[in-house]
């Protein structure tokens, strides 16, 4: 089924420009490019794009009303389904769901569904579509921990069926990964990420920052001193790892955490900020996922000359397709089928190098990708002043080791079911507490099938 | 945002700080800390809790000025607020778990130094509190450095006292001292603790190692969240990698990499030395050693 109309092509910065600026990398489509694409999509009536969409936006329907010039209309379907489209239509891996399964990619190109969504929800905030009220309030008190995509969805659906909802967050600013860790050049802070909160607000759930849970105040004491009669842990996936190689703790060895979080959560970037960071001339990040392509264009646009190291093949680079692409075109430097064995520094104890065995790609392992072997005797060095170590993370223990009777995996993952109960009565679990680091979308999805079982939860137990 | 319902001087570019933090204070044990922010453009910057108390709702911080954040903290007064205010974090010290038969029978050194001095006193207090007597070193410059003696000496079984220049007490190093009381004075430990500056407390470490006594060092870091998300906070403890803000703030002195960890300290300090330097023209106050002592 091919399509006469071309897929509409979104407007960037230019590379040269975008690579010396936080500022977004993508413009967006304006109305009539959106309206155009809006055309393409054939409005099948077994939409494939929403099977794979892991919340199940009605996209024919919405990309119907924009095509109708109701843009309103389109930001409330969207709404029905997802609290953070804004979010999502940016950094959504859409290339392997919605339109990854769309009907049209397969002779031609796919619509462009998340710039489509990414339109529909900026449009809604600049013109302040009415997306809703709460429900009226039903005397119920639920708590969430942690304020990222998986407890500010969880928090949104509890608000609008009437609950009071109190979101607690260890960090000075509420958004979890979108404040801390997805940076201003994919995801713009003030203008995305606080308006979406902002509509939160709005809806009456109250956000208690600078709140530890399992150290300022444990889940017994919100279950029965507080008076709340379930919790939602939404304290996603943000222990960092590192390789345990020699030279690791040199002055300059980092994790993309740290880095991120300097310059996002506490914008080094921005010199009226106090926050320092340490910028190198060349850097290396060891790593292949969306957190390691993002450290290194954060380097980049920080004055560095970046090199990605990863021990598999561009082929296997778990990052979205869009951002290597971008990263490419910000002169990241790929070192592929290469892996670190240690990190050597100065007298002073500086990182100097970082030295490396070249890899290549062996029979495929348990997750169906096939594994790196080293080449021997292929050592070499890297001359680096920086390294940027993004091995990927785990949950952190914090809530787990205060709260009896909640379970967690060999993962640290917290044990949970698909509808989000956990071992303990009254507590619900989402997103990547419980799933390991996984995507914006996932844990949005997780937060509002939990939302779903705290109601028929509470209803039973505490409704007469 | 985090009242300061009292401030005083306790010695030059010392300042003890009350603030209203009900939730803090209702849940801190000694050994923890907390992470203050004083404005939308600042720092996270960790200091140990000095003192707490729940009913009040008020946890005391210590604060020695020594770059541009910690000053921008003392330069807070009575009555006006720090944005945020974030704790107990880290592991309370590890006696609180330990029964009160067990607590009377050991024989516990706390060894200050500085500013550490403040974090040493909640864990003499709380230990008074459950009946147990202990002995405290504690270190400085000079007499005007000095601070807690008094409510130190309130609670503790013998306060000595150690000051580079002799102006007051022993003069010489908090090690000299140590090596004094026990080598001279019939003093015996099983277990010291000791908070003050990295320096301090390695030179600690290496002596008590020698005199075979157990010992607990509290490591000041540097931090960014303070709850385990970003390693800044890593240190060596034998050979494994630990994150200072949840594994910590205290281990066994005896196992720490102390020389990796005071070079890590140093990470960003040319960087914040410029950003001092800017303000320091500014306000033309002189910035003490770090050292403390
Ligand atoms: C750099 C980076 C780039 C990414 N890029 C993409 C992308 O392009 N597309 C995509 O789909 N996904 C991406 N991801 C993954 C995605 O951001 C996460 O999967 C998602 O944010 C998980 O949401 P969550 O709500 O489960 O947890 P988080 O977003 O991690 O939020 C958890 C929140 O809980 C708080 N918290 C933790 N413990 C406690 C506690 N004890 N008490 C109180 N609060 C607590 C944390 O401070 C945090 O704010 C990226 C992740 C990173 C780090
Ligand atoms: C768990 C913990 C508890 C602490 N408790 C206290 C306390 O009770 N009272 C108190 O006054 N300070 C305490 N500190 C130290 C305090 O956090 C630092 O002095 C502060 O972060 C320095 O910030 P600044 O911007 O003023 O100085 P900066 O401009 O960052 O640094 C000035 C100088 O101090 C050095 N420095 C930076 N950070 C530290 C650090 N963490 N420790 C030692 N030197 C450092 C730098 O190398 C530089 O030379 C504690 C630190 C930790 C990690
Ligand atoms: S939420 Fe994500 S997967 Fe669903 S339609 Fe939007 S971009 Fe596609
Ligand atoms: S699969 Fe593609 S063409 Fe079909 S409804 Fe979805 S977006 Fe439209
Ligand atoms: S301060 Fe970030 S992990 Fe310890």
């Amino acid at each position: 089924m091919a399509n006469k109309i071309p897929r509409v092509p979104v407007r960037e910065q230019d590379p040269n420009k975008r690579k010396t600026n936080f500022e977004e990398v993508c413009f967006g489509y304006n109305t009539e490019e959106a309206s155009l694409e809006a055309t393409r999509c054939i409005q099948c009536k077994k939409p494939r794009c929403v099977d794979a969409c892991p919340v199940s936006i009605n996209i024919p329907k919405f990309i119907n009303a924009v095509s109708e010039g109701n843009h309103a209309d389109a930001a409330r379907i969207i709404a029905e389904d997802s609290s953070l489209p804004a979010v999502c239509g940016r950094v959504c891996p859409q290339e392997s769901q919605c339109e990854g399964s769309c009907i049209l990619g397969v002779k031609g190109e796919p619509v462009s569904i998340g710039k489509l969504e990414r339109f529909v929800a900026d449009y809604s905030r600049d013109h302040n579509v009415d997306l809703g009220k709460p429900g009226p309030r039903n005397g119920y008190k639920v708590a969430i921990v942690g304020s990222g995509p998986a407890g500010l969805s969880c928090a949104n659906d509890l608000a609008k069926m009437g609950y009071f909802v109190k979101i607690f967050e260890a960090l000075h600013k509420p958004g979890g990964v979108l404040e801390y860790g997805i940076p201003e050049f994919r995801l713009p802070k003030e203008r995305v990420v606080k308006h979406e909160i902002d509509n939160l607000r709005k809806l009456g759930v109250e956000i208690e920052t600078d709140v530890v849970i399992g150290r300022t105040i444990t889940i017994d004491q919100l279950l029965n001193q507080e008076g709340f009669h379930a919790v939602f842990l939404g304290s996603g996936a943000g222990l960092p790892k590192f390789m345990h190689i020699p030279g690791e703790n040199l002055n300059g060895v980092v994790s993309a955490n740290e880095f991120l979080t300097r310059n996002n959560l506490m914008k080094a970037f921005d010199t009226t900020y106090d926050t320092p960071i340490y910028i190198g001339k060349r850097v290396a990040v060891v790593g292949g996922g969306n957190v390691a392509i993002d450290a290194a264009r954060t380097a980049i646009r920080l004055g560095s000359d970046v090199s990605l190291i990863y021990r598999r093949s561009e082929k296997e680079l778990p990052a979205r397709v869009e951002e290597v692409h971008h990263a490419k075109q910000e002169g990241l430097e790929f070192h592929m089928l290469t892996n670190p064995i240690e990190i050597l520094g100065t007298d002073t104890g500086w990182v100097k190098s970082i030295r490396c065995l070249k890899m290549e790609l062996g029979e495929p392992d348990k997750s169906g990708r096939r594994s790196p072997v080293e080449i021997p005797n292929s050592e070499f060095n890297i001359e680096v002043d920086v390294v940027i170590m993004s091995l990927g993370t785990s949950p952190n223990p914090l809530i787990a080791s205060t709260t009896p009777g909640l379970e967690v995996n060999k993962w640290k993952c917290i044990v949970a079911d698909d509808q989000g109960q956990t071992k303990r009565e009254g507590v619900f679990a989402g997103g990547d507490a419980v799933t390991g680091a996984a995507t914006v979308i996932l844990a949005m999805g997780a937060g509002r099938k939990a939302a779903k079982a705290i109601d028929t939860y509470v209803t039973k137990k505490f409704k007469k | 945002m985090f009242k300061i319902v009292s401030k005083r001087l306790l010695a030059p570019h010392i300042y003890l700080m009350d603030i209203e933090a009900p939730r803090v204070a209702k849940a801190a044990l000694p050994g923890q800390f907390v992470i203050v922010r004083v404005h939308e453009k600042g720092e996270r910057i960790p200091l140990t809790i000095a003192d707490y108390n729940a009913e009040a709702g008020t946890v005391t911080i210590v604060t020695q000025t020594v770059g541009a954040s910690t000053r921008l903290i003392c330069a807070k007064e009575e009555g006006e607020f720090l944005l945020d205010f974030v704790g107990p974090l880290g592991m309370p010290s590890e006696l609180v778990n330990e029964t009160d038969e067990q607590l009377r029978a050991r024989k516990i050194l706390f060894i200050a130094g500085g500013v550490g001095t403040a974090p040493v006193y909640p864990q003499v207090k709380y230990l008074h509190g459950r009946g147990v007597k202990v002995d405290v070193i504690i270190g400085a410059k000079g007499k005007d450095a000095l601070i807690f003696q008094d409510e130190m000496k309130s609670v503790a079984n013998e306060v000595f006292v150690a000051t580079d220049d002799g102006s007051v007490g022993f003069k010489g190093l908090v090690t000299d001292l140590l090596k004094d009381l026990v080598q001279n004075r019939g003093k015996q430990y099983d277990l010291v603790v000791t908070i003050g500056p990295m320096i301090m407390m390695k030179f600690v470490a290496a002596l008590t190692r020698e005199l075979n006594i157990h010992t607990i060092a509290s490591l000041n870091t540097l931090m960014v969240d303070g709850t385990g998300m970003c390693g800044a906070c890593r240190v060596s403890i034998g050979n494994e990698i630990k994150f200072t803000c949840v594994d910590g703030p205290e281990f066994d002195a005896h196992l720490v990499n102390f020389d990796e960890a005071m070079r890590r300290q140093n990470m960003y300090r040319t960087i914040e030395g410029v950003k001092d330097k800017e303000l320091e023209e500014k306000d033309h106050k002189c910035k003490i050693g770090r050292d403390g002592k």
